[in-house]
């Protein structure tokens, strides 16, 4: 029946015959146009995936050797005659030499330890050996004497900064050439760099004092750390999750449970949502005129801080505890009342235990973006250089601190090219602290999500 | 009384608040809970609130008051002519605190007793050297009347701070008293409670309110500040942006919102495409496996702090744009140009460009698209003329 009716049917005039297998030219157009458009999506995929590899090999590249560190080392005399003059090793009297008197008993010890070596380059006068050490060196050495005053007068093994220069001679940072054209170091110094590292004097290792030390200025990148920035990020961590969860909470609680439906509610609802989209650094003009102009409290300090990251965070937790809120099945709070419990029973005995999950993902993720945040600290002064630790105890959230992104904007506004590294290696703690708490969150999503 | 002591006393009176109420309520029924018209607990958190709430929000008051009346009092005890002479009542202020808060140094170090530091006159002392030596650092030499005014100062913060004390301690006690007393078996200790509790929810969520207003009144008060200080109509129409520590600044915003406009742009030649198209892959030609591998990632660059697209556009991306681009061409020599910020501003928007599209080309109802096949469109054409469309409002 099919066959017969096609059969009689007569080819239009006109049109050439085709096959379903053989592509006319417009299919070939259309189906190359589809092939493009496919392509287009695979590209601007790769392009983003390869853009965010690129930039994270880059802040690896720069910022991994911040970890390791060039130091010098060599037998040290703690010279009696010039840091205790008075021979009493008495702290007091011991604490009015000078760190310039430390530094030349550091010099005249290296430059005794390179000539008994037999270790020297034309052309390196003394400045350039004394040059070669760190001038932090000397500060930590005084630090350590005068915390054990019968040190004085022995000999011990010392291990020092080198300078940023020698440092990022050995990272590959410093060249040949572009010491010639560099005030701060010369060739001759980095050839006696080179023999100082065959001798063994010179080497590079694993720099704990980045993370634990404070920053240090702008002329001695090798001795700057992250020591400030960590504790004070952690402070202002500790804080925002003190006062943002129980606030958020409880907002999204009475937003979601009590909540009539009037224009005060509306009122609050449009606010939440409107501050979500506020700029972060209005957030810090905020903190500026109302926390530290207005009410008084000290600059810089993790407690404005973290007061000022808890209101940019407030949004984001009270959206996500609404939605696991939400999430919670009517039927639970049907049976509550039904068993006589009172509303706030309800919502306090059965809702909020197993909304807990989805409140404690969103907290991590609304905390893990707060920690990156740095427009806002910014304008409350915590970009400040700070060089003292805030106090352990509860004061010291009053006490001037940096946070880690301010530390990493800070140092990447240094003229120092040894700085770039510092604040590339700032980045990748920073990161590991987010990729670890994102992990976490994803882990307890995983753990405790609840399909109803 | 420090705040900190005064917290602790609260506190221990909150506790005994909970255990006393809640003996009290049981020892009504003798013992036996059926007959309260509430749980224990919750005669015990009654005693608990009636404690806290009055002696905290007293508390509260007083500390937010007592400075703003010291300071107007004291302010106005000033003799005007030290104002006068091209100074403000601000800045003499500033000073009267600061001698305040060095004698406060000075007495809690020892290095003054108590009747010296309410003594010390400047006729007899130097006192920029007797504070220095405590380690507060004076700017100028102490006149007789700060001297005098800080020493005002001092005794009226130490009777403040006496008066504080009292206060939340008798309002504590009161709280504690009334709680006790109200406690029997047929008082309403839940419904009590739970609506302290309702209040303390409002009160939590009217916070999102207060930041607004907050918002809105920084923004105004510096911005009247400003136009106070610097002629709207310069700020408004004045084509050059040059910011000076030593004064005489051109602040015209022209330049700022021109920069932020283009840069805007390019971000948004670079993000919308991409984004869109990732997004457009993602949610029709992807495979269920590659999207749950692919979004995810793409989401990261959401996650990453701002700073470190800052430090990548210093250090990788200008320095690139300069060397590769813009000297060869001879289009300039600056690593921190317009390119550089909207390229990588427009890699940071590229992750919320592509999920709002892919949310909004997932939500256009598959039936459109089964239409649009079955009449023969392929894949891109269904895409472009149908779902695209039907979507579109969502994204712009």
């Amino acid at each position: 029946m099919t066959d017969a009716t096609a059969s009689g049917m007569a080819v239009p005039a006109g049109r050439p015959k085709s096959s379903l297998l053989a592509q006319t030219a417009l299919m070939k157009k259309r189906n190359a146009s589809e092939a493009r458009f496919k392509f287009y999506g695979v590209a601007a995929i790769v392009l983003s995936l390869s853009v965010l590899a690129f930039m994270l090999w880059t802040i690896l590249n720069d910022g991994v050797s911040a970890f390791f560190q060039a130091k010098l080392s060599f037998p040290l005399e703690l010279t009696a005659e010039t840091l205790d003059p008075e021979g009493n090793r008495n702290r007091d009297e011991m604490a009015r030499v000078t760190t310039i008197g430390y530094g030349r008993v550091l010099t005249t010890a290296f430059a005794t330890e390179l000539e008994k070596r037999g270790i020297a380059v034309e052309g390196v006068s003394e400045k350039d050996i004394s040059d070669m050490i760190s001038k932090d060196a000397a500060g930590d050495l005084r630090a350590t004497v005068l915390a054990n005053p019968q040190m004085v007068g022995t000999t011990i093994d010392a291990t020092v900064l080198a300078t940023g220069r020698i440092d990022g001679y050995l990272k590959g940072r410093v060249t040949m050439e572009t010491a010639e054209r560099d005030s701060n170091v010369t060739p001759q110094q980095l050839q006696l760099a080179d023999a100082l590292r065959d001798a063994g004097i010179l080497g590079s290792s694993f720099n704990w004092d980045f993370i634990t030390s404070p920053d240090a200025s702008d002329q001695r990148p090798e001795a700057a750390g992250l020591g400030v920035a960590i504790m004070g990020s952690a402070y202002m961590m500790l804080l925002v999750l003190i006062t943002c969860v129980p606030i958020g909470v409880a907002a999204s609680i009475y937003l979601e449970e009590f909540a009539p439906k009037n224009t005060w509610t509306d009122a609050i609802e449009v606010n939440i949502s409107n501050l979500a989209a506020v700029p972060s650094i209005v957030f810090g003009i905020l903190g500026l005129a109302i926390f530290i102009n207005f009410a008084g409290m000290p600059q810089s300090s993790s407690l404005v801080g973290a007061l000022v990251l808890s209101l940019m965070t407030l949004p984001t937790i009270i959206i996500a505890t609404r939605a696991s809120i939400k999430a919670v099945p009517p039927s639970i709070r049907d049976a509550a009342l039904g068993i006589g419990a009172s509303k706030m029973q309800t919502v306090f005995h059965h809702v909020l235990p197993l909304a807990m999950p989805g409140i404690l993902t969103g907290t991590i993720l609304g905390l893990a973006s707060a920690l990156g945040e740095t427009a806002p600290l910014l304008l409350i002064g915590m970009v400040a250089f700070v060089d003292n630790y805030p106090a352990a105890s509860v004061a010291g959230v009053l006490d001037p601190a940096t946070a880690l992104p301010v530390q990493v904007y800070g140092w990447a506004q240094r003229a120092d090219p040894a700085f770039i590294e510092r604040s590339s290696g700032a980045i990748i703690i920073l990161l590991i602290f987010l990729v670890a708490m994102n992990v976490l969150a994803i882990l307890l999503r995983r753990r405790f999500e609840r399909r109803w | 009384m420090s705040v900190l002591l005064l917290l602790v006393v609260i506190a221990v009176l909150a506790v005994a608040g909970y255990v006393l109420c809640r003996q009290r309520a049981m020892a009504s029924v003798q013992g036996n809970p059926r007959g309260l018209h509430s749980l224990p607990v919750y005669y015990g958190w009654h005693g608990a609130i009636m404690v806290l709430l009055p002696a905290l929000a007293g508390l509260a008051l007083w500390l937010l008051i007592q400075p703003m009346v010291i300071e107007s009092r004291i302010s106005a005890q000033l003799p005007p002519e030290m104002v006068a002479d091209g100074s403000s009542r601000e800045l003499v202020m500033t000073d009267v605190r600061r001698v305040a808060g060095g004698l406060d140094t000075a007495v809690a170090v020892g290095a003054m007793t108590e009747q010296e530091a309410g003594m010390i006159r400047t006729e007899f002392t130097n006192v920029r050297d007797r504070l220095a030596s405590v380690g507060v650092a004076l700017g100028s030499n102490v006149s007789p009347a700060v001297l005098a005014a800080a020493q005002d100062y001092r005794v009226m913060a130490s009777y403040g701070t006496m008066g504080r004390s009292v206060l939340a301690l008798l309002l504590a006690i009161g709280g504690l008293a009334y709680a006790v007393m109200a406690t029997t078996k047929d008082f309403r200790a839940r419904n009590r409670v739970e609506s302290v509790v309702l209040g303390l929810l409002i009160a939590a969520s009217s916070i999102a309110i207060l930041t607004t207003v907050g918002i809105v009144y920084s923004m105004l008060t510096e911005t009247f500040n400003f136009f106070a200080q610097y002629p709207w109509q310069d700020f408004f129409f004045s084509l050059t942006w040059s910011p000076n520590f030593r004064g005489g600044s051109d602040l015209g915003i022209i330049p700022l919102i021109w920069g932020t406009m283009y840069i805007s742009l390019v971000s948004m030649i670079v993000s919308v495409p991409v984004g869109l198209f990732a997004a457009i892959y993602l949610a029709e030609y992807a495979s269920k496996r590659t999207r749950s591998w692919v979004k995810p990632l793409i989401e990261i660059i959401a996650g990453i702090p701002t700073v470190v697209f800052g430090l990548f556009a210093l250090v990788t991306v200008g320095p690139l744009l300069r060397d590769y681009f813009a000297e060869p061409l001879g289009l300039g020599n600056s690593g921190s140009s317009v390119m550089t910020a909207g390229l990588v501003i427009g890699i940071l928007n590229i992750p919320f460009i592509s999920s709002l599209s892919d949310d909004i080309i997932n939500s256009v109802p598959q039936s459109m698209r089964d239409g649009s096949l079955g009449l023969g469109a392929t894949k891109s054409e269904t895409i472009r003329q149908v779902v695209l469309p039907a979507a579109l409002p969502g994204p712009v």
